[in-house]
């Protein structure tokens, strides 16, 4: 008995050191992260703080009642010639074991308790933005400021499936962040539009899910410049893992000279949709829009994905009547994936995107819409 | 002393009919534990798909919709498929057995709980081929996003409510076998622990199911009829369905821990030949975790915004369950302690079983801290953690209790340096595939993504690697197990020296039919 124990003993310390070789060189080379981000908030520091006075507390009791575990695993053998005591049972020790582990949760609770009380205060914010999740992006409105935009993966497809090298924020990285000032307690409203997702950015020690038909508040104050980094945390679907979230926290004054840029780009965009494009335009600024927002479920080659996304290469809606399809583009179809893009989308790109779905994959009808046509069809 | 008596009993049916017609709760006990291996390879295999896409960034093997379809499969394969199952074979063995009666109180009906399972089983790996496949939507199946899923969606509804009657019957089984069929003298409070853990199990089983049905079938018509149980803009509440779901999905995760607790409790006294430390004690936190379990379901939903008082309600219920589940712990050390301990392969399973559950245990009591629960949430810290109570706990007891009772079973001895081999294999394929996952979800990994940023590619190659040798290692234990049926060193009808209890007052292998007549209890 002993001898097969000790036996089998030793093949497994030469397993686990086989495996400890093979991996030392990658432990060796790699940058581990074993605890929390850095934190950048008040509440993230209590956060961090207080995951480690629990964690500490856990460690105590488990080295406690296992080191007496183990000591009786190697004295109380029987190829010792240990001889089995017969107790079995003890009020006294048992009513103690008992009681000690209550008091310790309470003292757990108390400063988990004061930490909830604080997170779920959001009153006196200096600013409100509303989150909304879409399937797969964010949009950010500025209330008071009356800014708002959608923010959507930037890393390239080619990174994705392997054809280029990987930058270092693979997949963490957007086409347009948020932008919030340091310093301010800034409110966030957080919604869904289709299905649940969860903004989280651990810096800020934020997550709150975004479920369709409901608003939850949560607020952070960042204490220092930076860009910060999260994810979508509730499984919302096929592209889940390529909604990112980056958060630039800035000054108080670049803030303000942000929002006057966003405004005027807004003016401009205006100003765009009132003349009339060439074909080659639309074409190129529609195949940028489509390989943005399309691309996820339609695919690169239009091809979609059988039984789940349609084509639009061929498709009855690309070819057919203009109308038809600005219509599905604009409203969405209902029941399906497919959204309403005329509140995400500006006059010219819905222009742009439509003529470039109904001359490109095959489609060559030869049709273009102009910003003007979109317009007529909001009203 | 049973022999002689059934020994013109032991003649039964041959070929396929023996086991479609079976009413032999030994029969019936081990389909189940063949059909619970079967449904841990094809779960085990979508798992190192899993694993295989996440050996590095970038899509390799998988398209992210495939990958969901993995990994919700994957979670209800092994909780319905693997984990349920498994112990309710070793009830259907075991539990006659160790209360001295003849059968099942309900034989046929116990048939039909097992024979409805292959074909739930079947449809729910059907709904692969479905069109558009399986849902991607996790084992949770939220809606709004269970909504948008195509038609392989409906049989899993199907396929979960089938399953459910499964449930339901063979706990009814249970329930009216123990309440009624101990031999005369076995009063409650002299039960062996696992049948204790069962019946108690098995209340909840009754509690719950219908709960997931409730909400299943909620899902179904929001998909079909137009309902809208869930869909805010017809004024449902998304989050209805989780409150729901967790309603039974919390005491679904005792339903798989309880009667692992049962099995430490048979297999500890034993190898440290020496009674159970507490056996009181033990019986009324098995209890008080039942009734607590129905109290805490919101822990698992901090971050959909529900009121501050109710926040700290389920986080103060949440904590109070370390306590009677520490007393168990507690009670498992002091059995050891002071004992004549050797360690036979179940005895290490069952070391493991409560070393490792123990770390589950305690993550669990960081997660019901609801403000830190915000950090840990849906990350794979998370993953980490319920792999820890699950694998640790429930998979581990039931390889353990296989060990255990598998010479009363086949009357042979299985091969203890294997046993020890798979054993080894297990830990290092165990603690290496889940142990580095604490430490991505705290350094912010979401669970659930196919693809990650470029910080989580060690820990995750460790993850890879460790699951691959956690998936071998089981082949080993098939190569066991069969060799053990074929033959090997014959077992005496006590089996091993520290064993208490009727089960090892019978010979190995177990007659077909054991206490035609009631034993005698002193
Ligand atoms: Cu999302
Ligand atoms: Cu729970």
């Amino acid at each position: 008995m002993a001898k097969w124990f000790i036996r089998t003993t030793r093949a497994a310390v030469a397993i686990v050191a086989a495996v400890g070789m093979l991996l030392i060189p990658t432990i060796a080379a790699a940058e581990y992260g074993f605890d929390f981000q850095r934190p950048v908030t008040e509440i993230a520091h209590d956060l961090l703080w207080l995951h480690h006075l629990i964690f500490i507390i856990c460690v105590i009791i488990f080295v406690g009642v296992f080191g007496v575990m183990f000591y009786s695993l190697a004295a109380h053998r029987k190829s010792r010639g240990h001889k089995a005591a017969t107790f079995h049972e003890s009020t006294r020790l048992e009513v103690v074991w008992t009681i000690i582990p209550f008091f310790i949760l309470v003292g757990m609770a108390y400063p988990s308790t004061t930490t909830l009380l604080k997170m779920d205060d959001v009153t006196n914010s200096d600013l409100t933005v509303k989150i909304t999740g879409h399937q797969w992006k964010w949009q950010y409105e500025y209330l008071d400021q009356d800014v708002s935009f959608f923010s959507v993966l930037a890393t390239p497809q080619a990174q994705i499936h392997n054809e280029a090298k990987k930058d270092p924020h693979y997949l963490l990285e957007v086409d347009k962040p948020l932008v919030l000032p340091v310093g301010k307690k800034v409110r966030f409203l957080v919604t869904g539009a289709d299905v649940i997702h969860a903004w989280w950015v651990p810096q800020l020690g934020l997550k709150k899910d975004a479920i369709p038909g409901f608003i939850n508040e949560i607020w952070a104050r960042i204490d220092e410049p930076g860009t910060y980094r999260g994810q979508c945390a509730e499984l919302c679907g096929k592209d889940h893992g390529y909604m990112p979230i980056v958060v630039q926290a800035v000054s108080d004054e670049e803030f303000k000279t942000w929002i006057g840029e966003q405004k005027k780009l807004k003016v401009a965009a205006a100003a765009a949709a009132e003349r009339s494009w060439s074909k080659e335009e639309l074409i190129e600024h529609g195949k940028e829009i489509y390989n943005k927002t399309c691309v996820a479920c339609h695919q690169a080659n239009g091809k979609g994905v059988p039984g789940v996304f349609p084509a639009i290469a061929g498709s009855k809606i690309a070819t057919g009547p203009v109308d038809g399809h600005l219509n599905i583009v604009m409203n969405g179809k209902p029941g399906t994936a497919m959204q309403a893009f005329a509140g995400q989308l500006n006059d010219v790109d819905l222009a742009a995107v439509v003529s470039y779905e109904r001359n490109a994959f095959g489609n060559n009808t030869g049709d273009v819409v102009q910003p003007s046509q979109v317009k007529a069809l909001r009203k | 002393m049973a022999t002689a008596a059934t020994a013109h009993h032991e003649e039964h049916p041959y070929g396929i009919t023996r086991w479609l017609y079976t009413t032999n709760h030994k029969d019936i006990g081990t389909l189940y534990l063949w059909f619970s291996f079967a449904m841990a390879i094809v779960g085990g295999t979508m798992a190192l798909v899993i694993r295989a896409e996440l050996w590095q960034p970038g899509l390799q093997i998988v398209e992210p919709g495939f990958f969901n379809q993995m990994t919700a499969l994957h979670g209800l394969i092994m909780v319905f498929g693997l984990v349920m199952p498994a112990f309710v074979g070793l009830a259907n063995w075991q539990i006659p057995m160790m209360i001295g009666a003849p059968d099942m109180a309900l034989p046929r009906m116990n048939n039909w709980s097992f024979w409805i399972l292959p074909p739930a089983g079947t449809l729910l790996l059907l709904s692969l081929f479905a069109p558009g496949g399986a849902p991607q939507a996790g084992w949770t199946l939220y809606p709004p996003l269970t909504i948008q899923m195509g038609m392989g969606m409906d049989f899993v509804i199907l396929s979960v409510h089938m399953l459910g009657i499964s449930s339901v019957l063979g706990s009814i089984n249970i329930i009216a076998t123990i309440l009624n069929m101990r031999a005369p003298g076995l009063t409650l409070m002299k039960m062996p622990l696992f049948v204790w853990t069962w019946l108690v199990t098995a209340f909840l089983l009754l509690a719950a199911i219908p709960v997931l049905a409730g909400a299943v079938t909620m899902l179904l018509t929001d998909r079909h009829f137009g309902t809208h149980f869930f869909n805010a803009a017809g004024g449902g509440d998304p989050v209805m369905f989780q409150h729901v779901f967790w309603f039974f999905g919390h005491p679904e995760v005792y339903i798989l821990v309880l009667p692992a607790f049962g099995v430490f409790s048979q297999i500890i006294p034993t190898f440290s030949r020496k009674p159970l430390f507490g056996y009181e004690s033990m019986v009324y936190a098995t209890m008080s975790i039942a009734f607590l379990s129905f109290v805490v379901w919101a822990h698992h939903m901090y971050t959909v915004g529900m009121p501050t008082a109710g926040e700290l309600f389920f986080m103060y219920t949440t904590m109070m369950i370390a306590v009677p589940t520490g007393v168990k712990v507690f009670n498992w050390v002091a059995t050891m302690w002071r004992g004549s301990l050797s360690f036979e392969t179940p005895m290490l399973y069952a070391i493991a079983g409560v070393f490792l559950f123990t770390i589950g245990g305690l993550s669990g009591l960081m997660l019901s801290i609801t403000p830190a629960d915000f950090q840990y949430h849906d990350t794979y810290f998370v993953v980490a953690h319920f792999h820890y109570v699950i694998f640790a706990g429930s998979v581990l007891a039931i390889i353990g209790a296989v060990y255990y009772w598998m010479p009363k079973w086949t009357g042979h001895m299985y091969n203890e340096t294997l046993g020890k081999w798979h054993f080894w294999l297990t830990m290092i394929g165990f603690n290496l595939t889940f142990f580095p996952q604490h430490f991505l979800g705290l350094a912010g990994m979401p669970r659930r993504i196919p693809d990650y940023a470029l910080q989580f590619t060690e820990f995750n190659q460790w993850s890879t690697v460790g699951a691959f040798i956690l998936a071998l290692a089981q082949l080993l234990f098939l190569y066991i197990v069969i060799q053990t049926i074929r033959g090997g060193e014959k077992a005496s009808g006590r089996v091993w020296e520290g064993a208490e209890g009727l089960e090892w007052t019978v010979p190995s292998p177990a007659p077909y039919h054991t206490f035609a007549t009631p034993p005698k209890i002193r």
